[in-house]
């Protein structure tokens, strides 16, 4: 696709001179940098509770930001009418952050280099929203017939078809076409009057809506949330304090996201408020971890062929053999510290300023069987699956919440325990993995990452991990 | 745009609709305009204005719904809205409790709630970042340890809200918020920690001085310095009001009607009954002037009011929107909350827990061995079982005093019986969002550390 095919262009009739002439007008108060973010965001859900399909919504809205950088300054404006006049006023209220003769030369837009991480011919939210609906008749049917003792389903459909352009005034020009779909289903179940229990399970990614036809159905995350009821039904307390923990493949990966993925995105580190500040080079995990971040990844939920300021995506190494090695950069990190961008500049909407942020994020299969790792615990607790989590970047100290996990006794799992709170800190709880399994799983594509008050969709992996020592918080 | 455009839209749209084939119809639009700047050691670092709109339909076709969000307010484009809600009303199921309020429910406070201030909209942008320079400087300048900071914020938005049915019902109301932050860093020796304070308002004179809410995040930041872990026990457990508040998130959860008529909260099907000790009162009231869950009507078009959901410990009411109260065979309780489109969700007003008679002061005093929550982390609370689990930091309690700063470690117990073991409860009831807790002290709970 050409820029002049490319959908802004096509749509509203804007110009290359348009962009060249936002942007001096953006830098006409002086600054370092100018960016411009367009952006065209249709959404749809749809929602079915108590085997009705009760809501649903369609919308659309479109928007474009406009960026001024002045050291490590930094001006934002915005507009939901994408008319010259008001663009060129966004540019003015945003200029005013510099004082002084612009320090750009003037780089012509070009083009960067295309490539197709998520190549959707028809994006979910392109189809007839029937076809879309019957996915959570499918999942509320098959949840119900999981187990008898399943009485309360929900299920949860949602996509979108997201429209980017980003011109900045290096000279970069790029646009893309995203698109997400997710599936999530929400089971309650009860036995002979006892307190009701709650599983969860969805998953999606950049994916055509074969994909939830094919490869991962409605009935696949149906009786995933099934099954995690009807586990909890079981339940005891869980255990409070110190104890081996072992971390299932897959989602339990949110360790990683909390523990070190926040503490080395770039604008934490050069402000120097992150615990993992001034310690390139350091030991910061046991050698067995090695610690991917990539935004490459095929179809996945966190993967883009560009960030919001138009740089691509690439795989970039955290931590390598327990050595941290690197930060995660956005434009304005990596000007100020004389860094590559690392293509993990991101932003919510075109409401946003960008900021450093994670990808997709994992770390590297090791050589263990999982079944030995679980066989060399006398006691402790496994995780199979893990709610949200939390991070205070600062002093380190980092939360997850188990929503399923199970006693280990003489290296066998036990009884199921109920959700407990597990904490740790960053630059500590890594130096005590002391296996790590050969079976790495991504998750299944339901992460949302929350910072500074704006949330984007990310993708975390584990192989299965024992980690000697964390605290885990019990229950009652 | 002027303000009657805006209803004129509205009710012109919820007109559409009903002419193209809907039974009924509700139109939302809202229009708003932020600022905000952060000043990081002493300097500006980003400075942020602009505003923006959105629109959004919700259509019934007999007992179907469909909803429609645009933020293109032309008429092509809510013309587009239109047909995207009936679209999707042709294709949903059938609910028999799908519908709008009852025409006599319907209504709006009639008197000033407050809740918009115009200093926001007339204070020039130098000031604004004054003030967050002042709070900054307040808290670097409050003691050597103070070492670095990760800024202070003066963030504002201006919003206007309007609404019309086919029921006959149009409204609109505009509100103003304001708020200044600082969250300093203090070092000493290996131990590097932040906190925060931040004030909140209506009305920019509403707001705490600078040089206090600086003076507060230092003081605040430096008692956590040196923070340690401690054994694995159970003790006493006190919430000052910033950590207390959140346990009100919890109660709000369970008194949702939807847990309530999904059978997914611990207090379904208890009102009534004791849930909690009789020395707690919660309250949720919209209705209560200038403050930060304050509206005239909800988004249903209800008029707001004073709901008592926990009184001396028995629950008496859960809070609900039209659709969860005929599920339950209930009347609304005026709790309706949405974004602009999709059906009605729920949500609170000002909900808080009443006062005590006890000065926060005397019930440390009261406790020989005891932990002081200054921090939560994570969202460990399960509504269905009431299961309790999360990150914490905060003071240890020796012989009625703070003895040592604690971080790392995790408090657990259970939501029902938390509320059953309300010991004590604080004079010190300050309404800073719109949920406010004085200091609680529970009976006991488990700290997990070492």
């Amino acid at each position: 696709m050409t820029f002049s095919e490319s959908f802004f262009p096509s749509r509203f009739a804007i110009t290359r001179g348009d962009l060249e002439s936002y942007l001096s007008e953006a830098l006409a108060q002086g600054g370092d940098y100018a960016d411009l973010y367009f952006e065209y965001l249709s959404t749809s859900s749809i929602s079915i509770d108590e085997s009705i399909v009760k809501s649903a919504t369609q919308g659309v809205s479109l928007g474009v930001g406009v960026r001024v950088i002045a050291g490590e300054r930094t001006g934002y404006a915005y507009s939901d009418d994408l008319s010259p006049d008001k663009i060129r006023q966004a540019a003015h209220v945003a200029a005013c952050i510099a004082a002084g003769p612009a320090k750009v030369e003037k780089t012509p837009l070009e083009e960067g280099r295309k490539r197709n991480l998520y190549p959707v011919l028809t994006a979910p939210h392109e189809i007839a929203f029937l076809d879309r609906m019957e996915l959570i008749k499918r999942a509320d049917a098959a949840a119900r017939a999981y187990d008898p003792r399943v009485f309360q389903v929900q299920a949860t459909y949602v996509d979108n078809l997201r429209h980017v352009m980003v011109a900045t005034s290096t000279g970069v020009l790029s646009f893309d076409r995203q698109p997400m779909a997710r599936i999530g289903v929400a089971a309650l179940a009860r036995q002979n009057g006892s307190a009701p229990q709650r599983g969860y399970a969805g998953g999606g990614g950049r994916v055509e809506l074969s994909f939830f036809l094919e490869e991962k159905t409605p009935e696949h995350f149906a009786r995933e949330a099934a099954r995690q009821a009807i586990v909890q039904l079981e339940a005891v307390d869980a255990p409070a304090g110190e104890t081996t923990v072992v971390l299932g493949p897959g989602w339990p990966g949110i360790l990683l996201h909390e523990a070190v993925g926040h503490g080395l995105e770039a604008d934490f580190n050069r402000k120097k408020v992150s615990a993992f500040s001034d310690r390139i080079g350091q030991q910061v995990a046991s050698p067995l971890c090695t610690v991917i971040d990539d935004g490459t990844i095929r179809n996945r939920r966190g993967s883009l062929n560009v960030d919001d300021e138009g740089n691509p995506t690439q795989r970039n190494v955290l931590i390598e053999n327990g050595i941290l090695r690197g930060y995660l950069q956005d434009e304005l990190s990596s000007r100020i510290l004389g860094a590559s961008p690392t293509g993990n500049g991101r932003r919510e909407s075109y409401e946003h300023i960008p900021m450093p942020r994670m990808t997709n994020t994992f770390m590297l299969a090791g050589e263990s069987d999982p079944g030995e790792i679980i066989r060399s615990v006398p006691k402790g607790i496994y995780c199979a699956n893990f709610g949200g989590g939390q991070v205070d970047i600062t002093s380190g100290n980092f939360v997850f919440e188990a929503s399923e996990s199970y006693l280990i006794e003489d290296g066998k799992l036990t009884c199921p325990v109920r959700n407990a709170t597990l904490i740790g800190n960053g630059p500590e709880a890594l130096r005590y993995v002391s296996m790590v399994g050969n079976d790495l799983q991504l998750d299944e594509g339901i992460g949302i990452c929350g910072k500074e008050g704006q949330s984007v969709p990310v993708g975390v992996g584990i192989p299965t991990l024992k980690i000697d020592r964390m605290t885990v918080g019990g229950t009652a | 745009m002027s303000e009657n455009h805006l209803a004129e839209l509205a009710q012109e749209t919820v007109q559409q609709a009903l002419a193209r084939g809907a039974t009924d119809a509700e139109c939302t639009i809202r229009e708003g305009s932020e600022f905000s700047v952060t000043v990081r050691l002493r300097e500006v670092e980003n400075l942020k204005q602009a505003g923006s709109r959105v629109a959004g339909l919700r259509v019934l076709a007999g007992k179907r719904a469909g909803s429609a969000y645009t933020s293109d307010l032309s008429a092509s484009g809510l013309d587009r809205m239109v047909a995207s809600a009936l679209e999707l009303a042709a294709i949903t199921s059938e609910d028999p409790n799908a519908g709008l309020p009852n025409v006599e429910e319907l209504g709006a406070i009639p008197i000033d709630l407050q809740t918009y201030c115009s200093d926001i909209e007339r204070i020039e942008t130098p000031v604004k970042v004054d003030l967050a320079r002042a709070a900054e400087a307040a808290a670097l300048d409050a003691d050597p340890r103070i070492s670095n900071s990760k800024g202070a914020s003066f963030d504002s938005r201006i919003s206007r809200r309007v609404f019309a049915n086919s029921r006959g019902f149009a409204g609109e109301y505009r509100s103003s918020y304001c708020s200044l932050s600082a969250v300093p860093v203090a070092r000493e020796g290996e131990s590097i920690e932040r906190d925060y304070w931040i004030s909140s308002a209506r009305s920019i004179a509403g707001l705490e001085p600078a040089a206090q809410v600086g003076r507060v995040a230092a003081g605040r930041v430096l008692r956590r310095l040196g923070a340690r872990k401690v054994e694995t026990q159970r003790v006493p457990v006190v919430f000052e009001p910033r950590t207390a508040r959140t346990l009100l998130s919890g109660i709000f959860e369970a008194v949702h009607g939807e847990s309530i008529y999904r059978h997914a909260s611990f207090l379904a099907g208890k009102l009534g009954e004791k849930v909690a000790a009789e020395n707690l009162t919660v309250i949720d009231d919209a209705t209560l002037p200038g403050l930060f869950g304050t509206s005239p009507f909800d988004d249903e078009g209800v008029p707001s009011r004073r709901t008592v959901v926990i009184e001396r410990g028995i629950l008496r009411n859960y809070l609900l929107n039209t659709y969860t109260a005929r599920k339950l065979g209930m009347k609304t309780t005026g709790n309706a909350a949405r974004g602009v489109s999709g059906n009605a969700g729920i949500g609170h007003g000002n909900l808080f827990i009443e006062a005590g008679d006890r000065a926060p002061g005397d019930i440390i005093a009261g406790i020989a061995e005891g932990f002081y929550v200054t921090e939560l982390m994570g969202s460990g609370v399960n509504i269905v079982t009431g299961d309790y689990s999360r990150g914490a930091a905060g003071l240890w309690i020796r012989n009625g005093e703070f003895a040592f700063p604690v971080s790392e470690v995790t408090i657990a117990g259970n939501l029902n019986k938390m509320l059953m073991d309300m010991e004590a409860i604080g004079s010190d009831l300050e309404f800073r969002g719109s949920t406010a807790a004085p200091t609680l002290l529970i009976r006991e709970m488990t700290v997990g550390g070492r």
